[in-house]
C-alpha cells in the first residue's frame, strides 16, 4: 500500500483525461492521473503510482532506481504488483 | 559490513560513513528518527545501522500507517462488514491486523464479504457492479493514500453512486511528530523525513520541527544510498549549528507539495478533534474524517460503529517499539510469541512494521554481532 511503484504512461484515454494506461513492470493497466493534471502527461513519461493514482511525474533514471529498489524488496512488491494486476480501475 | 556487494555505489557508501564518521563529536551520541515505514525497511535490509559510528542510533518512528491503527477501530470495521448485505473492502495490509477478538481475514472465514483491493477505485467498481450490497472501502494510511479515497469519492459522487461508503481511518503525519517531540522519554536530534507522504504535503510543513523544536528536518528518498546521504546532511547541520528543513529527494518530491492532492481531501475531509494511534495514545487533530458535504459515503455515519475502544494485549509492547523507545527486539514477545506468521502487535503485521522488517532482516546481523564478541 505505502510502495510508490514507476510506470510508463503508453496511452493517454482521450474519453476519460483523467485516466491513462500505464506499463507497470510488464503490467498494462488504467491508472487515474487526475492529480498530475497539471503536468501535461504524455506516452513515454514515468509516474510513480501509489494505490492506482499517479502521484507525481519522474525522470526515467528515478524509475529505474525505484523499480531496482522495488525488486529489492522481495514479497512485498510481489504482492503489491499480483493486487495491481489484479486491479480494474474504471 | 553487511550486503556491501549488493551496493551498487558501495564505494560512495563507503565515502559517506566514513564523512558522517568525520562529523561525528566525541562523546556525544546521536538520535534520528525515521519516520516512514519504508525507511525502516531500507535500514534493516541494507544493514545501514552497521555503516554508522556507534555513537549514531536510528530509532523508528509510528510511520507504518497499518501499525498505528488501534484494535477498536478493526473492531469497528468487523462490526460494519457483518451487517447484512456488506462487502467490505481495503489494502492486503489491512487483512491479518488483529482486533480485539479476530482480523478481517478470520472475519472472512466466519461469514462477512470481505475483499482486498489494490485502489480505493476497484472498491467503487465493486459498488457499480453489486448494486444490491453496500461496498465499503477501509480506509487508511498517511497523506500518501488520502488523496486517492478523496478522489474515489468525488468520482462517486460525479456517478451519483449511493451503495458505496469509506470507513476514514486516515492518519496525518505532522501532530504524531509533534507528539512524539512532546514526549519525555526521547530525546532526538533529527529527523530523517518521510519521501512518499512529503510527495503530498511538501516540505513546508516540516518547518516547525527546525523553528519551534531547534531539530533539523531532512526529507529522504528510499534507497540506502538516500538515506546515508540524509544522515550526512543532519550530521552537517548540527555540526553548522543549523536547524533547517532540507531536501534530499528534490527528484520526487516538490517543495510545496502536490497542491491539486492537498485540495481533494480538503475538499473532502476534515480533521478529527482527536484519534488514537495504537501505541501513542490520542493525538489531537491527528486524523481525517469525512465532510458533512460527503456524509452520504461516510460509514461512520451511515452505520453504527461500536466504537469501543480496546486496550493493547499485555504482553505487546508496540507502543514503546512506535515511540522509538524499545528496539524491536527489545519487546518481550518478539520473535516468540509474536512473529510474522502468528502477530501479537501490529509493528510485526505489515511488512513496513518496525519489527516484521528487523525479524526479516535485521536479526542476522545480531546474532553475528553476538559471535563476533563472544571470544
Amino acid at each position: 500500500m505505502c510502495l510508490g511503484i514507476p510506470g510508463e504512461i503508453v496511452e493517454i484515454l482521450h474519453d476519460r483525461v483523467d485516466l491513462a494506461m500505464v506499463n507497470v513492470s510488464g503490467v498494462r493497466r488504467a491508472i487515474n492521473i487526475g492529480l498530475l493534471e497539471d503536468e501535461k502527461l504524455e506516452p513515454g513519461d514515468w509516474i510513480l503510482i501509489h494505490v492506482g493514482f499517479a502521484l507525481s511525474k519522474i525522470d526515467e533514471a528515478e524509475a529505474k532506481d525505484a523499480l531496482d529498489f522495488l525488486e529489492g524488496i522481495g514479497q512485498a512488491y510481489a504482492d503489491e504488483l499480483k493486487a495491481l494486476a489484479e486491479s480494474q480501475i474504471e | 559490513m553487511r550486503y556491501v556487494d549488493e551496493y551498487r555505489d558501495a564505494e560512495k557508501a563507503q565515502a559517506l560513513a566514513a564523512q558522517i564518521a568525520a562529523l561525528c563529536e566525541p562523546g556525544r551520541q546521536y538520535k534520528f528518527m525515521e519516520v516512514c515505514g519504508g525507511h525502516t525497511h531500507t535500514i534493516y535490509k541494507h544493514g545501514i545501522e552497521d555503516y554508522l559510528p556507534e555513537s549514531i542510533t536510528l530509532i523508528h518512528g509510528p510511520g507504518c500507517p497499518v501499525c498505528v491503527i488501534p484494535m477498536g477501530r478493526v473492531d469497528d470495521a468487523i462490526a460494519i462488514a457483518e451487517q447484512p448485505d456488506v462487502i467490505m473492502t481495503s489494502f492486503g495490509d489491512m487483512m491479518r491486523v488483529p482486533g480485539s477478538t479476530k482480523s478481517f481475514f478470520d472475519s472472512k472465514a466466519i461469514n462477512a464479504d470481505m475483499r482486498m483491493v489494490y485502489s480505493p477505485l476497484d472498491s467503487l467498481k465493486i459498488a457499480r457492479t453489486n448494486p444490491d450490497k453496500h461496498v465499503v472501502f477501509m480506509a487508511i494510511g498517511f497523506e500518501t493514500t488520502a488523496p486517492s479515497t478523496a478522489m474515489t469519492m468525488i468520482r462517486a459522487s460525479a456517478e451519483g453512486i449511493d451503495n458505496f461508503s469509506v470507513f476514514c481511518n486516515h492518519v496525518t503525519i505532522i501532530p504524531a511528530m509533534k507528539a512524539i517531540l512532546e514526549s519525555p522519554d526521547l530525546r532526538l536530534d533529527g529527523f530523517i523525513g518521510p519521501g512518499h507522504v512529503s510527495t503530498v504535503i511538501g516540505c513546508q510543513p516540516y518547518e516547525f520541527v527546525a523553528a519551534e523544536y531547534n531539530k533539523p528536518v531532512v526529507v529522504a528518498g528510499f534507497e540506502p544510498l538516500d538515506i546515508l546521504q540524509s544522515i550526512y546532511m543532519l550530521m552537517v547541520q548540527i555540526a553548522d549549528g543549523r536547524c533547517e528543513v532540507e531536501n534530499q529527494y528534490s527528484r520526487v518530491v516538490p517543495w510545496d507539495g502536490n497542491i491539486k492532492a492537498l485540495q481533494v481531501i480538503a475538499e473532502t475531509m476534515e480533521l478529527r478533534p482527536y484519534f488514537e494511534w495504537r501505541g501513542l495514545g490520542f493525538i489531537s487533530h491527528s486524523a481525517l474524517r469525512v465532510r458533512e458535504e460527503y456524509a452520504r459515503y461516510d460509514a461512520e455515519r451511515i452505520f453504527a460503529v461500536p466504537g469501543v475502544r480496546v486496550a493493547d494485549p499485555k504482553a505487546c509492547q508496540c507502543g514503546e517499539v512506535l515511540k522509538g523507545v524499545l528496539k524491536p527486539w527489545e519487546c518481550k514477545v518478539f520473535g516468540t510469541a509474536c512473529t510474522p506468521e502468528t502477530p501479537i502487535g501490529t509493528c510485526m503485521v505489515s511488512p513496513e512494521g518496525a519489527c516484521a522488517a528487523y525479524y526479516n532482516f535485521g536479526r542476522f546481523t545480531r546474532e553475528r554481532v553476538k559471535e563476533a564478541t563472544r571470544t
